[in-house]
């Protein structure tokens, strides 16, 4: 699996998705600067990681959104490339309009840095064939911006076409306000576009693949990454 | 040529900023207050003097970029020729 990691000024988490992807994958992601209007030749699998591009000025991911790379992002997901958006990469997402909706303010105001658990609602996709479907997973997350929204509609079709990927539950997989720490709408952790190959998420599964911070949880994600293109090969 | 784009919130988001700003001013006693809804202010100098085409750029920028439409609406206003830049400080 051949990744390219995506870094934005003001992206924090880079070097932890590098390390997940390398840990997993036994190959070095390419690091490609924001500036750049080229993705390398050959990438399977373009990763928007965490941080705080540009400051969060105006809103999150709003400006991000506009990088000359953006473009090369926009046509590789268009010839159905893989594309996956964790925190500030999700809200980049959303203002490049490669997904639908958009991350507001936590309903708490207060920034979460914290473990939740993660239901998986469906393993027949790049990004869950690690996990089975209903699985409950562990993952840290770490936002001021997460509470997802959409209109009414889209919030419709997204549940109809079965692309809400993680939901914020209890341990057991049970949907509860009180576990949905950001306010979510319909406790979204995570949204697929239409054609599935593009994916955001709020928590960090990077951060969650070595025994040495006591949880693998997220290594799934990964594993389940390489063995799609491992097939697809 | 002068102009604001105001961004404000569409009726039904929720505005967690908003509320807490309520609550700020609740608890400093500024009394008769009902409500508050946080938006976004942008003073925009536009190149040439031609209002009509000025509006269509500013249009342009905030759909594209200062707002999202997702969640926000905005207002386009001109500043007449002649007005001060910013309202004068009382």
């Amino acid at each position: 699996m051949k990744a390219a990691v995506v870094v934005f000024p003001g992206s924090n988490r880079e070097r932890d998705m590098a390390h997940a992807l390398r840990l997993v994958s036994g190959r070095e992601p390419a690091m490609v600067w924001h500036g750049e209007r080229d993705l390398p030749a050959g990438t399977d699998l373009v990763v928007l990681p965490g941080g705080f591009s540009y400051g969060d000025y105006l809103r999150c991911g709003a400006i991000a959104a506009h990088a000359p790379i953006m473009e090369a992002v926009r046509i590789h997901a268009r010839k159905g490339g893989l594309v996956m958006g964790v925190c500030n990469g999700f809200q980049i997402l959303c203002e490049a309009e490669l997904l639908p909706g958009i991350l507001l303010r936590n309903a708490s105001v207060k920034f979460l840095c914290r473990d939740v658990h993660l239901k998986i609602e469906r393993s027949d996709t790049p990004f869950t064939r690690g996990y089975n479907a209903g699985q409950v997973i562990r993952v840290p997350v770490a936002h001021g911006e997460g509470n997802y929204f959409a209109s009414e509609g889209t919030i419709g079709r997204l549940e109809a076409e079965g692309r809400v990927l993680f939901r914020y539950t209890d341990a057991e997989g049970k949907r509860d306000p009180k576990w949905n720490v950001n306010g979510a709408t319909n406790a979204i952790a995570g949204v697929l576009n239409e054609k599935l190959n593009v994916l955001g998420l709020m928590p960090h599964p990077e951060n969650h693949v070595e025994n040495a911070v006591g949880c693998t949880d997220g290594r799934g994600l990964f594993a389940g990454l390489v063995a799609h293109f491992a097939q697809a090969a | 040529m002068k102009a604001r784009v105001t961004v404000t919130l569409k009726n039904g988001v929720l505005d967690p900023q908003g509320k807490a700003i309520e609550g700020a001013l609740k608890s400093l006693g500024v009394a008769g207050i009902a409500s508050v809804r946080q938006g976004k202010v942008f003073d925009i100098e536009l190149e040439g003097g031609d209002a009509a085409r000025a509006e269509t750029t500013l249009r342009e920028a905030a759909e594209k970029l200062l707002a999202n439409t997702v969640i926000e609406n905005f207002r386009v206003e001109m500043t007449p020729a002649g007005a001060p830049a910013e309202p004068a400080a009382s």
